[in-house]
C-alpha cells in the first residue's frame, strides 16, 4: 500500500511538510492512511452542490473485460502532448500523463506534500539558504542505467542555465551553486536568498539521463511507468517499470487515447474503448450508465474567474469591477453551466491550499443587482456599457460560463459580446500582449505553491496579464516571498487574497469540479491537489 | 503531350500560389507558434530565444523562400508541436485519410449513378415525392450529426465497431477498414444525395433535347435511348461533379475524423492550424492542393474517354 | 406533366414561406426569451409548455429555433448572394472577354478551389475572427470559385451565339450585352447552382460551428445548435431531432423550389 510506504519515509522528511507549499491541509476530507478509499474527495465543497458519491462496486456481477483480464487500461484524454521532454512540456494535459514517467528529486503526494523521490532525504539549513539532497542509492532509469550524480546535476543545470531556452525555469535562478560531494551521494544547493518554495521549484527539475538527446521520441525517466510508444494524435502507451525504486504500479500497461471531440470521449466510454476519462463536464456524465461507470468527484484545483484587464476602460475603475462582482451570482453560474458541481471562490486561492485559503472572502460580494446598478451609476455608467469576453474556444466549460455571464450582466444593463478565439490566439493576444477587455480562464498552481497564485498580480510580474496594480499589494508581496517564518508568511498571503477581493481585481467564480468516469471494477483512483492522474495506484478489483 | 505539359505547369502554379497564400495568411493571422510551444509560463527572453532558434525572426520572404527550397529538396522541416520531421508525422496519416476518401468515393459512385438513373425513371411516379424528400434530407444533415447517429446505432447499440478505438491500419487492417467504412458512410451521404439530384436533373434535361425526341419519335425504345445516348452524355457532367467530390472528400474528412476519432490528416490539419504549426500546415496544404488538381485532371481524362470530342478542344 | 411539376414549386414556396413567416414572427416574438436560462428547467422533454423541450441551460428550444432559423437563413442567403454576385462577375469577365484577365483570374480561382473549403474557412476566420458576419464573409469567399466556374462556361458559350454577335454589331456596349443579353441566359445554369449553394451553405455553417469557428453566443444558428445537441444526444435527444428537422425542412423547401424552377425552365424549351 502506497500510503504505508509513505508513512515509512515520512520520518526522514519531517521538515518537508512544513516547507511544502501546499501544506498538510491540502485535503479537508478524504482518505487517511487507515482508510484507503477508492475515490477521495479532494476538497469538501462548502456549498449545497449535489454530491455524487461513487456507487459501491458490484465487482462480482460485472464480467471482467478483455483489458481487465490482461491487466491493462485505456484512458481517454482530450488533447495531444505538447512535448515529451519533461523540461519542455508546458501543457497541463501533458504533465498530467508524464507525471507517471518522470520524477524530480522530490515529488508531490496525493496529500499535497512533497515527498522524496530520486533523493531519499532532504535537509535545510537554519538560515534557509542551503539544501542538502541525499541521492537514493537504488534508483534506475527506464533504460536500465542507474541514476548518478552527473544525471542529477545535468538535469537541474539544464533547467537553470538557459542554454536550452525552452527548458529554462526562471524560478531556479535563486540557485547560486550546486555542489556534489566527492563520493557522488549528496548534493548541496546554495540559494542566493531564502525561499520557502524552493523544493516546489526543484520538483519540476525532472531527472533525466545526462546528455540524453532522444527525450522527444524515446523519453527516459525514473517513474513507475515507462514510455513504450506514441502515435501523434492517436495514442501513447506506457508500461509498468519493473525496476522502480518505490511501490511499483499495479497495471501492466496503460494506453492513453487522444480524442479531441468531447462527445468522442463519451462515446468511447460507452462503446468500451475507454476505461477512464477525467475532467468530464456534468452534462457528459449524465450520458453514462450508472451500471457501467462510477463518477468520482474531485476538484480541478484552479481559480476560474472572469479576469478583467484592470488597465482597460471601464475596468480601471474599482467601482465598475465591484459592480460586476455584485452582478454575478457564482452559485447560479455553477448551477447552470456545471450542474451544481464546483466550489464558489471569492479570491485567487482554492480550498486545497488549506491554511492559505480564506473561506470568508467567498461571500464578500453577495449577489445584489441593485448594488451593482448603484455602483455603475456612481462610476458614470447608469445605463451600463458594452464589453467583450474573450474565451478560449477549445474549452467548452469556459464558453458555457461566458454564456451564463451574458445573461447575468444583461440584468444590470451591461451588454456582453462573447469572442471565442483559439488557444494560440488567446495566448498571444490575451495572455501575452494583454489586448483584451475580459476573459474567462482557470489559473492553476502547477508547483503546488500558494505563491504561484498570488505572485502574478504583482504590478511588475511578467505574467500579470490582468494588469492589476496596487501599491499595497506589491509591498506585502515583496515581504511575503522572502519571509522564512511560515505563520507570518501565511498571514501575509491571506492579506494578499483579501486585497484582491476588496479591490475586485477580477470576478472570482469557482474551483471547478473534476468529474472522472471510472469503469466498474477499476479502483484505486487518488486525487491530487495538482493536475495529475497517478495511474500507479489503479488496479482492476 | 502538350496537354500533359500544360497540366503539370498549371499544377505547379496552383501549388505555388496556394503555399504562398497560406504562408501569407499565417503571417497576418494572430497567434504565435512560439508562445503556443512555451505556454503560460514563458518569459519574454525565452520567447525571443526560441523564436530565433526556430528562425522565425527572419523576414517573411526569406522564410518563405527557405521553406520553398526545403520543399523542393525534400526537406519538409520539423513540426513545432510534434517535434518530429513533418513527413514522418504525415505519412501514416496520409494513408488513413486517402483510404477513407477512397472508400467514400466508391460508395458515392456505386450508389449515386444507378440511383440517379432510377430516379429519372421514377419521375412523376407516386413515390417520387417521398424519394425526393428522402434525398433532400440526406443532403441536409451535416456529417458530424450522421456521425453521431451511426456511432450510436452501429457502435453502441449493435456493437459492430468500437467508436473511439481505431485499430492500427497495419496491425489490424480488417478492423481498420470496417471502422473506416462507417466513417465513410457518413462522409458520403450528403455528397451521394447531391450527385443523385444532379444526375437526375441532367438526365431530365438531356431527355428533353431534340435528338432524344427525334430518336424516340422514330420509334426507338425510350429505355434504349436512355442507356445508349442520354446516359453517356449526362455522364460528362456527373464525372466532373464526382471529380469535385473527390477533391472535397479530403477536406470533408476533417469533421468526420473528429467525430470518429480517426488519426488522419483532417484532424492534424485542424490542430496544426490552431497551434500555428506552419511546417505541417504548409505541407498539408500543398498535398491537398495537389490532390484537388489531380482529381480535376482525372475527371477530365475520364470525360475525354467518354466523349472523344472533348479531346480536340483540349478543354481545361 | 405540367401540374405535377408546378406542384414541386408550389410545395417549395409554401414550405419556405411558412418557415419565413415563422422566422419573421420569431424576430418579434418568441414564447420565451431564447437566451433566458433556468436551472430548474434543464433538459425538459417536449411538452405543451416547451414544444421542443429545453436544453442544458434550461432554455426553451422552440424559441431558440425560431431565432436560430433567422440566423441560419441570413447566413445562408448572404453567403450565396456574395458567392453568386462576385462569382458571376468573375465568370462574366473571364468567360466573355477571355485573354489575360481570364488567365490570371482563373489561376487565382484554381488556387482558391485547391483549398478544401473547410481549410479556407479556417484560415479566413483566423484572419478576421469569429462571429456571424465573418462567417458570411468566409463562406462567401469559399463559394465564389464554384459560381465563377459555372457562369464562366455559360458566358463563354454565349460569346459567339448569333444574337450576341448581332447585338455587338448593332453597337451595344460590352456591359449592356452582358447584362441585358447574356445574363438572363446564364440564369438557367445559375439557378440550380443557387439552390445547391444554399444547401451547401447551411451544411458548411454547421460544420464551422462544430469546429468552433461559427457564430458566437448569444447568437445561435441552427447549425450551432445542432453541434451543441450532438454533445448531449442521450441526455436530450429531442434537441437534436427538433433542430435537425428544421434544418432539413429549410433545405428541403429551397430544394423543392429549385426542382420546380428547373422543371419550369424545361417547359419553356
Amino acid at each position: 500500500m502506497k500510503r504505508n510506504f509513505l508513512a515509512g519515509i515520512l520520518a526522514s522528511v519531517m521538515g518537508l511538510s512544513l516547507l511544502a507549499g501546499c501544506g498538510s491541509g491540502g485535503k479537508n476530507t478524504g482518505a487517511s492512511a487507515e482508510t484507503p478509499a477508492p475515490t477521495a474527495t479532494a476538497a469538501a465543497p462548502a456549498t449545497a452542490a449535489p454530491q455524487k458519491t461513487p456507487a459501491p462496486l458490484p465487482e462480482e456481477d460485472s464480467p471482467k473485460t478483455e483489458r481487465a483480464l490482461a491487466n491493462e487500461i485505456t484512458i481517454g484524454i482530450a488533447q495531444d502532448f505538447d512535448s515529451l521532454d519533461p523540461h519542455h512540456m508546458t501543457a497541463a494535459g501533458t504533465k498530467e500523463v508524464m507525471f507517471n514517467v518522470y520524477e524530480g528529486l522530490v515529488k508531490p503526494s496525493s496529500d499535497g506534500e512533497l515527498i522524496p523521490a530520486v533523493a531519499s532525504e532532504v535537509s535545510k539549513s537554519e538560515d534557509g539558504l542551503t539544501y542538502t539532497f541525499t541521492l537514493r542509492p537504488d534508483v534506475k532509469f527506464h533504460n536500465g542505467d542507474p541514476v548518478t550524480m552527473d544525471d542529477v546535476v545535468y538535469s537541474i543545470e539544464r533547467r537553470r542555465n538557459g542554454e536550452d531556452a525552452e527548458a529554462k525555469l526562471a524560478a531556479l535562478d535563486i540557485i547560486s551553486s550546486l555542489t556534489p560531494d566527492a563520493d557522488g551521494r549528496t548534493l548541496t544547493v546554495t540559494l542566493s536568498e531564502p525561499s520557502n518554495e524552493f523544493l516546489a521549484y526543484v520538483m519540476n527539475a525532472y531527472i533525466i539521463p545526462a546528455e540524453y538527446s532522444l527525450l522527444e521520441t524515446a523519453p527516459v525517466g525514473t517513474g513507475p511507468y515507462k514510455f513504450v510508444s506514441r502515435a501523434a494524435q492517436d495514442n501513447l502507451v506506457l508500461e509498468r517499470f519493473a525496476d522502480y525504486w518505490g511501490t511499483p504500479g499495479k497495471l501492466d500497461k496503460v494506453t492513453y487515447k487522444i480524442l479531441e471531440n468531447s462527445e468522442g470521449l463519451v462515446l468511447g466510454l460507452q462503446s468500451g474503448a475507454l476505461d477512464l476519462v477525467a475532467h468530464l463536464a456534468a452534462d457528459q456524465t449524465r450520458q453514462l450508465s450508472i451500471a457501467d461507470f462510477d463518477i468520482a468527484q474531485g476538484s480541478m484545483n484552479l481559480v476560474q474567474a472572469l479576469y478583467l484587464n484592470n488597465a482597460e476602460k471601464p475596468f480601471d475603475d474599482v467601482r465598475v469591477r465591484q459592480a460586476l462582482c455584485y452582478a454575478i451570482d457564482k452559485q447560479m453560474v455553477i448551477d447552470l453551466a456545471f450542474d451544481g458541481y464546483g466550489i464558489p471562490l471569492g479570491t485567487s486561492m482554492f480550498p486545497s491550499f488549506g491554511k492559505y485559503y480564506d473561506q470568508s472572502l467567498t461571500d464578500y460580494y453577495s449577489y445584489d443587482p441593485a448594488a451593482a446598478k448603484a455602483l455603475l451609476a456612481e462610476a458614470g455608467y447608469p445605463d451600463g456599457f458594452d464589453m467583450t469576453i474573450t474565451v478560449p474556444s477549445n474549452y467548452a466549460p469556459h464558453v458555457n460560463t461566458a454564456e451564463v455571464l451574458v445573461e447575468l450582466l444583461r440584468e444590470v444593463g451591461i451588454n456582453v459580446t462573447v469572442l471565442p478565439v483559439d488557444w494560440s490566439t488567446w495566448l498571444s493576444d490575451v495572455y501575452g500582449a494583454r489586448q483584451f477587455q475580459s476573459t474567462i480562464t482557470g489559473l492553476t498552481s502547477d508547483n503546488m505553491t500558494a505563491r504561484k497564485l498570488l505572485e502574478r498580480f504583482g504590478s511588475d510580474a511578467g505574467n500579470n496579464f490582468t494588469n492589476y496594480s496596487n501599491e499595497e499589494y506589491d509591498r506585502i508581496l515583496s515581504e511575503a516571498i522572502t519571509e522564512t517564518d511560515d505563520a507570518e508568511q501565511t498571514a501575509m498571503y491571506r492579506l494578499l487574497e483579501r486585497n484582491l477581493t476588496e479591490n475586485a481585481a477580477n470576478v472570482y467564480l469557482q474551483d471547478m469540479a473534476d468529474l472522472v468516469a471510472v469503469r466498474h471494477g477499476l479502483t484505486g483512483l487518488d486525487f491530487y491537489p495538482l493536475y495529475v492522474l497517478d495511474v500507479s495506484t489503479l488496479y482492476w478489483a | 503531350m502538350k496537354y500533359a505539359l500544360k497540366r503539370v505547369g498549371m499544377l505547379l502554379v496552383t501549388m505555388l500560389l496556394v503555399s504562398f497564400l497560406t504562408f501569407l495568411a499565417f503571417q497576418l493571422v494572430s497567434g504565435d507558434p512560439v508562445r503556443t510551444m512555451l505556454g503560460t509560463e514563458a518569459t519574454e527572453a525565452q520567447i525571443a530565444a526560441l523564436r530565433s532558434e526556430l528562425g522565425l525572426d527572419r523576414p517573411f520572404f526569406v522564410r518563405y523562400f527557405d521553406w520553398l527550397c526545403g520543399f523542393f529538396t525534400g526537406n519538409l522541416g520539423t513540426s513545432f508541436s510534434y517535434r518530429q520531421p513533418v513527413w514522418d508525422l504525415i505519412s501514416s496519416k496520409l494513408e488513413i485519410t486517402l483510404l477513407l476518401s477512397l472508400i467514400s468515393f466508391i460508395l458515392i459512385t456505386v450508389t449515386s449513378i444507378p440511383l440517379g438513373v432510377l430516379s429519372y425513371q421514377w419521375v412523376g411516379g407516386p413515390m417520387d415525392w417521398v424519394r425526393t424528400a428522402f434525398n433532400q434530407l440526406c443532403m441536409a444533415v451535416p456529417p458530424f450529426f450522421t456521425g453521431i447517429l451511426i456511432s450510436w446505432f452501429f457502435g453502441i447499440a449493435l456493437r459492430v465497431f468500437t467508436p473511439g478505438d481505431f485499430p492500427g491500419l497495419h496491425t489490424n487492417p480488417a478492423g481498420a477498414l470496417r471502422y473506416l467504412f462507417f466513417a465513410a458512410v457518413c462522409l458520403s451521404i450528403p455528397r451521394a444525395a447531391m450527385t443523385v439530384r444532379m444526375m437526375r436533373s441532367t438526365v431530365i434535361s438531356e431527355m428533353n433535347k431534340a435528338y432524344v425526341r427525334t430518336a424516340i419519335s422514330r420509334g426507338n425504345d425510350r429505355r434504349t435511348v436512355l442507356m445508349a445516348h442520354v446516359l453517356k452524355n449526362s455522364l460528362v457532367s456527373v464525372v466532373t461533379f464526382l471529380g469535385q467530390t473527390m477533391a472535397e472528400l479530403v477536406g470533408g474528412s476533417v469533421v468526420v475524423e473528429q467525430v470518429f476519432g480517426i488519426p488522419g490528416l483532417g484532424r492534424l490539419l485542424v490542430t496544426s492550424i490552431s497551434h500555428r504549426d506552419y511546417p505541417v500546415v504548409q505541407t498539408l496544404v500543398v498535398i491537398l492542393a495537389f490532390w484537388v488538381v489531380l482529381a480535376g485532371t482525372l475527371a477530365d481524362l475520364v470525360n475525354q474517354y467518354i466523349d472523344p470530342r472533348l479531346r480536340l478542344g483540349g478543354a481545361v | 406533366m405540367r401540374k405535377r411539376i408546378n406542384g414541386y414549386l408550389l410545395a417549395g414556396l409554401f414550405l419556405t414561406a411558412a418557415l419565413l413567416l415563422m422566422t419573421l414572427v420569431g424576430a418579434f416574438h418568441t414564447p420565451y426569451s431564447p437566451t433566458a436560462m433556468s436551472g430548474a428547467d434543464k433538459f425538459l422533454p417536449p411538452s405543451l409548455a416547451h414544444l421542443f423541450g429545453t436544453d442544458n441551460f434550461g432554455r426553451d428550444i422552440f424559441s431558440r429555433v425560431l431565432k436560430g432559423t433567422g440566423t441560419t437563413l441570413t447566413i445562408a442567403l448572404a453567403t450565396v448572394l456574395i458567392g453568386a454576385v462576385v462569382g458571376t462577375c468573375v465568370g462574366a469577365v473571364t468567360g466573355y472577354f477571355g485573354g489575360l484577365a481570364d488567365d490570371i483570374l482563373m489561376r487565382l480561382n484554381d488556387a482558391l478551389t485547391a483549398f478544401p473549403s473547410i481549410l479556407l474557412a479556417l484560415l479566413i476566420i483566423g484572419l478576421v475572427g469569429p462571429g456571424k458576419y465573418n462567417v458570411v464573409l468566409a463562406l462567401g469567399i469559399v463559394f465564389i470559385p464554384s459560381f465563377a466556374r459555372v457562369t464562366r462556361t455559360a458566358f463563354a458559350a454565349l460569346r459567339d451565339v448569333n444574337y450576341i454577335t448581332s447585338a455587338r454589331l448593332m453597337g451595344a456596349g460590352s456591359a449592356r450585352i452582358l447584362l441585358v443579353h447574356a445574363l438572363p441566359n446564364t440564369l438557367r445554369t445559375l439557378l440550380p447552382a443557387l439552390t445547391i449553394g444554399f444547401n451547401n451553405a447551411v451544411l458548411a455553417e454547421a460544420s464551422m460551428s462544430f469546429l468552433g469557428i461559427g457564430v458566437t453566443p448569444p447568437d445561435a444558428s441552427l447549425g450551432y445548435m445542432l453541434s451543441e445537441a450532438q454533445g448531449m444526444f442521450t441526455a436530450a435527444p429531442w434537441y437534436a431531432v427538433c433542430t435537425g428537422s428544421v434544418i432539413a425542412l429549410l433545405v428541403f423547401g429551397v430544394g423543392l423550389i429549385g426542382e420546380g424552377m428547373q422543371a419550369l425552365d424545361r417547359e419553356v424549351d
